[in-house]
């Protein structure tokens, strides 16, 4: 028999009740100003599938839209992907304290697969991701994918775009081989494919234009010595037959003393210059959008508005200021017009 | 001497050493403990460190809070280990030591205590263990990573083999394996594949004509579990093992260096919380499994207490279990006879597939590249095969007398004095090292030598093909602290988080009540807008990832979004993370004894993120605890604003589970369970404190 105290029923749920959506409202303005202690509740709630909680999240995106911005959210955002066990988490934990050093700060959505028995997830890379927890400029939040392909939870996406405005990086790391890294890069600025010395399946992938080019290859595990120059020419080889030779190839180490580290933040900032965020944003909250929809009303609901193409469409003719849930709501009553 | 009769021996062997894991405290409350030990009829020192110690911080390390002097003795320099050792001859003594990842820096300071003694280092007896592999699998205690780990390691042995050439410098073990569940087999191949690791990494740094001899100075640490019979035969299929890599894969030919020496600490993990009497008939049995077969029997043997699932012994529970060896190698007539399984077809059979179980598993060893590169899928092992030993004994497939059959019994009355039949360390004793050590750096040394010394390591470290002692030794002699030698060898070859395990572990076997507890579990997440999340956290230096580890795989069994990070973390990293990850639980475990200082600062810290909202003592989130926590404890974490407290006698992982999974949904203001769920799994009905 545990021992056990009976203190504190404090009635946590935010739904709908009396000055939840002010106070979502207020969540999103702290984020606007900078306040970084407001983003673990603003993702509780952009998590939260109630309608209460979908509500606040909108209440709480409408704050933090281009449009209460004036403007896209300055953050970089960075897709890490690669198959499991690459190292996505350990260089992560690197990167966080090369961006820390250089006094920027840093979000890290970190996603892990969902038990398909249980529903139920061990979250497991927040473990490899050392970092001060005294420093406030260092977020890591953990989500499970819940059965979705993809490569990414449900709310990231959303997530990802809520953190741009207060953080100034926002990386995302998912497990993804071949095609399933499609989300990060309609998500992300920069993506990074991450993979180990000696797993042939991204070559193989690569070569077989099953995978796209990626914007930045990081080989790890550099310790490792020949094996690990070895993937890099190979890779460097398939990228050359493919014409995508100009495709940066890093080879990294994540074991102290790291190396390879300093090469890839520039590598990666590099890849940004000259990067239309604008669009790229704009590209990202409408994919997003088309795809929370999809999650909420299932094929069944994309067919009511004419397929998946055609809900790009409707998308993309709506203001590019608006913000994810706005444009879902939009997509939902364009849907009850065609019922 | 009259006729030899084939059924006895001439004359009887001599006992085994016999051993009392012990230390606490202070050096100097520690040496009187030994002293009065040797006086019962001990025969040999076994010395347990705390936690600081073993991982290389000193008493005043934020991370060594709430461990100074717990669960061991806090060593932190030469000045220490000389008032540790006072008055005992060290020329006779053979001192065993649970030391691991600052292996090589205690066996300096014994080393330095000798000489200033003037004791010669060639007549030091005694052993190191050492064997980090474990410790990544789990015992907890390492500090660097592998490669760098792997390397003290070789260098020890390098060292002592010629230098200290009757030392052990390392214990392989396969006793923690056991205690994290491993089964017999598994014990013994990880065991055998680590030996395989450690061998190959000497080879490389030793002189080929000395490495026969370095063989023979390999010995192992041993478990043996309530199975009794199946337990001796392991230990002869571990020496057939043995021998076989001898002559096989190092061409030793010496029968001396061939033989299997192995000392031994009884099974622990069976001792029960609840009707304790009955460790003590357990434990007498397990006893037998290793001193029986004389062609397998022990050279040492250490035994736990009957109070060993409530806190740690007392010496008089100590003396109990000393009395136990004593009796059976002096009342009984157990060391008159040559080796009574000889010809037994049982003992044979079970041999032979042990051995050929064991060789198909140290080939999979092998085929991840050998034990170092194995250390992932060896701890996915063993956190799976942990996870079916719990689910059996909920089940009741695994009978534990008096835990799930034969429950009904009359209260303890070896429970019933004031101590609660436990021995608790002075919270005090930690200040009192704080300051000790704070003096010893200001005042009792030169710190040029120190920094010399310093320097002199960080650059040998360097050096891949230097060996570490004699720096290590000179750190010793300058009077160095086990936190600056370890912090130095920390900046040269970085830290290190071994796997959980959990991530890969496959899940527990469907039953009726975790089904009811998923369903459950999908409701409740409902009602809150997102899935159930939870944190499992180990705060402080606390090894025991056990229970953390099981009640991990079993949430995220029930349904639920699990964060583990694994063990040794701040209060203040466990804080944050239950705040960025925006968990609806935190579930705390620890089992070292530091609960009353690490629970409150992790309330604290909880509460200072939440700003204090809510304007109760209780956190935002709803906290749960569990471990070994005596009750008069327990209400205190209560009182502090702890929701629950679990000990080792709630053994039914599903039911704990569900009633966090109440607990939460309660907080929340989330509906009560609805009748299908309640008949399943029954929420507990808990009294109001
Ligand atoms: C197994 C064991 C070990 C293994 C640990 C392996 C591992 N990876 O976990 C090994 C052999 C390595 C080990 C080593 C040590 N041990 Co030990 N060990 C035990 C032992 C025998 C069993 C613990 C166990 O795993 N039980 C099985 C699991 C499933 O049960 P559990 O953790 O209790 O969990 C249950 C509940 O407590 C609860 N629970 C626990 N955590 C949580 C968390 C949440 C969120 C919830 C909801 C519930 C919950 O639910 C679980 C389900 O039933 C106990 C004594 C005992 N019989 O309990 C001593 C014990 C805990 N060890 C002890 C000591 C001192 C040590 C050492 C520190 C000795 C030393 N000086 O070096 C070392 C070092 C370890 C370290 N790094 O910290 C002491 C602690 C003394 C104290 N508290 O005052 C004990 C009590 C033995 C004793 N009497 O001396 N140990
Ligand atoms: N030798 C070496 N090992 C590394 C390096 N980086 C990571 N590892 C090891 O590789 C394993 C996987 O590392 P992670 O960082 O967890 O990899 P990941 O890609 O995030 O894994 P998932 O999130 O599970 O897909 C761990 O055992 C690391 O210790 C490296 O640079 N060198
Ligand atoms: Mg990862």
């Amino acid at each position: 028999m545990p021992l056990v105290c009976e203190a504190g029923r404090a009635g946590l749920s935010l739904g709908g009740g009396e000055g939840a959506e002010g106070w979502a409202a207020a969540l999103g303005r702290r984020l606007r100003a900078g306040d970084r202690g407001a983003a673990p509740a603003a993702l509780n709630l952009v998590e939260d599938r109630s309608p209460g909680g979908r509500e606040g999240a909108a209440a709480l995106l409408a704050e933090v839209s281009p449009t209460a911005l004036g403007g896209e959210a300055p953050a970089h955002l960075v897709g890490v992907t690669g198959p499991p066990g690459a190292g996505k988490s350990s260089l992560l934990a690197e990167l966080v304290s090369a961006w820390r050093a250089r006094g920027r700060t840093v979000a890290v959505l970190a996603v892990d697969p969902s038990s398909k028995r249980s529903g139920g997830s061990l979250l497991g890379d927040r473990a490899r991701i050392d970092h001060d927890p005294a420093d406030d400029g260092v977020l890591i939040r953990s989500t499970a994918t819940a059965g979705r392909l993809g490569g990414l939870a449900a709310p990231t996406r959303t997530a990802a775009l809520t953190l741009a405005s207060a953080f100034e990086v926002v990386v995302v790391e998912s497990v993804g081989v071949g095609q399933s890294e499609t989300e990060i890069e309609e998500l992300c600025d920069t993506v990074a494919v991450v993979v180990q010395p000696g797993s042939g399946d991204t070559l193989q992938f690569l070569k077989a234009g099953i995978m796209e080019v990626p914007d930045l290859l990081v080989v790890t595990k550099a310790d490792l010595g020949d094996v690990a120059r070895r993937a890099r020419r190979e890779l460097e080889g398939a990228l050359r037959s493919l014409g995508a030779a100009q495709t940066p190839v890093l080879s990294v180490s994540s074991l102290s003393p790291a190396q390879g580290i300093d090469e890839l933040v520039a590598a990666i900032d590099a890849h940004r210059t000259g990067l239309d965020v604008r669009s790229v944003r704009v590209r990202a909250r409408r994919l997003a959008a088309v795809s929370a929809f999809a999650a909420e009303h299932g094929e069944r609901g994309l067919r009511g508005l004419g397929g998946r193409r055609a809900a790009e469409r409707v998308v993309a003719e709506l203001d590019p200021g608006l913000e994810v849930q706005a444009l879902v709501a939009a997509l939902e009553s364009a849907g009850r017009g065609t019922r | 001497m009259g006729e030899t009769l084939p059924h006895r021996l001439p004359e009887p062997d001599r006992p085994w050493v016999m051993r009392t894991y012990a230390g606490h405290s202070t050096a100097r409350d520690s040496n009187a403990l030994y002293r009065r030990n040797l006086a019962k009829g001990q025969t040999g020192l076994s010395i347990a460190f705390d936690l600081p110690t073993q991982t290389g911080y000193d008493p005043d390390h934020e991370l060594s809070r709430g461990e100074v002097g717990k669960t061991g003795v806090s060593i932190a320099h030469k000045g220490d280990m000389h008032r540790l050792l006072d008055g005992i001859p060290l020329d006779e003594m053979n001192t065993s030591m649970t030391i691991n990842a600052t292996a090589a820096w205690l066996l300096a300071l014994y080393l330095v205590t000798a000489e200033e003694n003037g004791v010669d280092r060639g007549a030091l007896q005694g052993t190191t263990q050492n064997d980090i592999i474990k410790e990544f699998l789990s015992r907890g205690t390492y500090a660097f990573p592998p490669g760098p780990s792997m390397r003290l390691i070789a260098d020890t042995i390098a060292f002592t083999v010629d230098e200290v050439p009757r030392w052990n410098p390392i214990n392989i073990c396969s006793y923690h394996l056991q205690e994290a569940g491993a089964t017999p087999v598994q014990e013994i191949a990880y065991a055998m594949s680590t030996a395989h690791a450690v061998l190959d990494a000497v080879r490389e740094r030793v002189d080929p004509a000395t490495f026969p001899r370095v063989f023979g100075r390999i010995s192992f640490f041993v478990n043996a579990g309530i199975r009794f019979l199946e337990e001796h035969a392991k230990l002869r299929a571990l020496a057939e093992l043995w021998e076989a890599l001898g002559r096989e894969r190092y061409g030793v030919t010496d029968e001396k260096y061939l033989r299997l020496r192995y000392g031994v600490q009884v099974n622990s993990l069976g001792l029960t919380e609840a009707q304790p009497e009955n460790n003590v008939i357990r434990i007498v049995l397990e006893a037998l499994a290793v001193t029986l077969g004389r062609d397998a029997r022990a050279r040492a043997i250490q035994l736990p207490a009957w109070n060993e699932a409530l806190g740690l012994p007392r010496p008089w529970d100590q003396q109990w279990s000393l009395r136990i060896q004593q009796i059976l190698a002096l009342e009984t007539d157990l060391l008159e006879y040559p080796d009574v399984f000889e010809g037994s077809k049982v003992m044979d059979g079970l041999v032979a597939e042990l051995v050929e179980g064991t060789r198909a598993e140290m080939a999979i060893v092998a085929e991840h590249g050998g034990a170092v590169e194995a250390v992932p899928y060896m701890k996915t092992q063993l956190v799976e095969s942990h996870r079916e030993r719990v689910a059996r004994i909920e089940r009741g497939e695994l009978k534990v007398v008096g835990q799930n059959v034969f429950t009904d019994a009359g209260p303890s009355p070896l429970q019933e004095g004031e101590d609660g039949g436990i021995m608790r360390v002075d919270p005090e004793v930690e200040r009192g090292q704080i300051e000790a050590v704070r003096r010893w750096r200001s005042s009792d040394r030169d710190a040029g030598a120190v920094a010399a010394a310093l320097d002199d390591l960080r650059l040998t470290a360097r050096e891949e093909s230097a060996n570490l002692m004699p720096a290590t030794i000179a750190c010793a002699h300058a009077g160095v602290t086990t936190g600056e030698w370890a912090g130095a060898l920390r900046d040269a070859f970085g830290e290190y988080r071994a796997p959980t395990g959990v991530s890969d572990a496959a899940s527990t076997s469907e039953d009726g009540s975790l089904v009811a507890l998923r369903e459950r579990v999908e409701e409740v997440s409902e009602a809150l807008g997102r899935r159930l999340k939870i944190l499992v956290g180990k705060p402080g230096l606390d090894g025991h990832s056990n229970g953390a580890e099981q009640i991990a795989v079993r949430a995220r069994d029930a349904g639920m979004d699990v964060v583990y990070e694994g063990i040794r973390l701040t209060p203040r990293r466990i804080a944050q993370a239950a705040v960025q990850e925006g968990v609806h639980v935190v579930g705390l475990s620890i089992l070292s004894g530091s609960h009353r200082e690490l629970i409150p600062d992790v309330l604290r810290y909880l509460r200072e993120a939440s700003g204090g909202k809510n304007g109760s003592d209780a956190p935002t989130v709803p906290v749960v605890v569990g471990g070994i926590i005596p009750e008069s404890d327990a209400r205190e974490l209560l009182a502090a604003g702890v929701a629950r407290v679990y000990t080792p006698k709630d053994f039914e992982i599903t039911r704990i589970m569900s009633d966090i999974v109440e607990l939460v949904a309660w907080r929340a203001g989330a509906p009560g369970p609805t009748a299908a769920a309640t008949l399943a799994a029954p929420p507990r009905v808990a009294p109001r404190l």
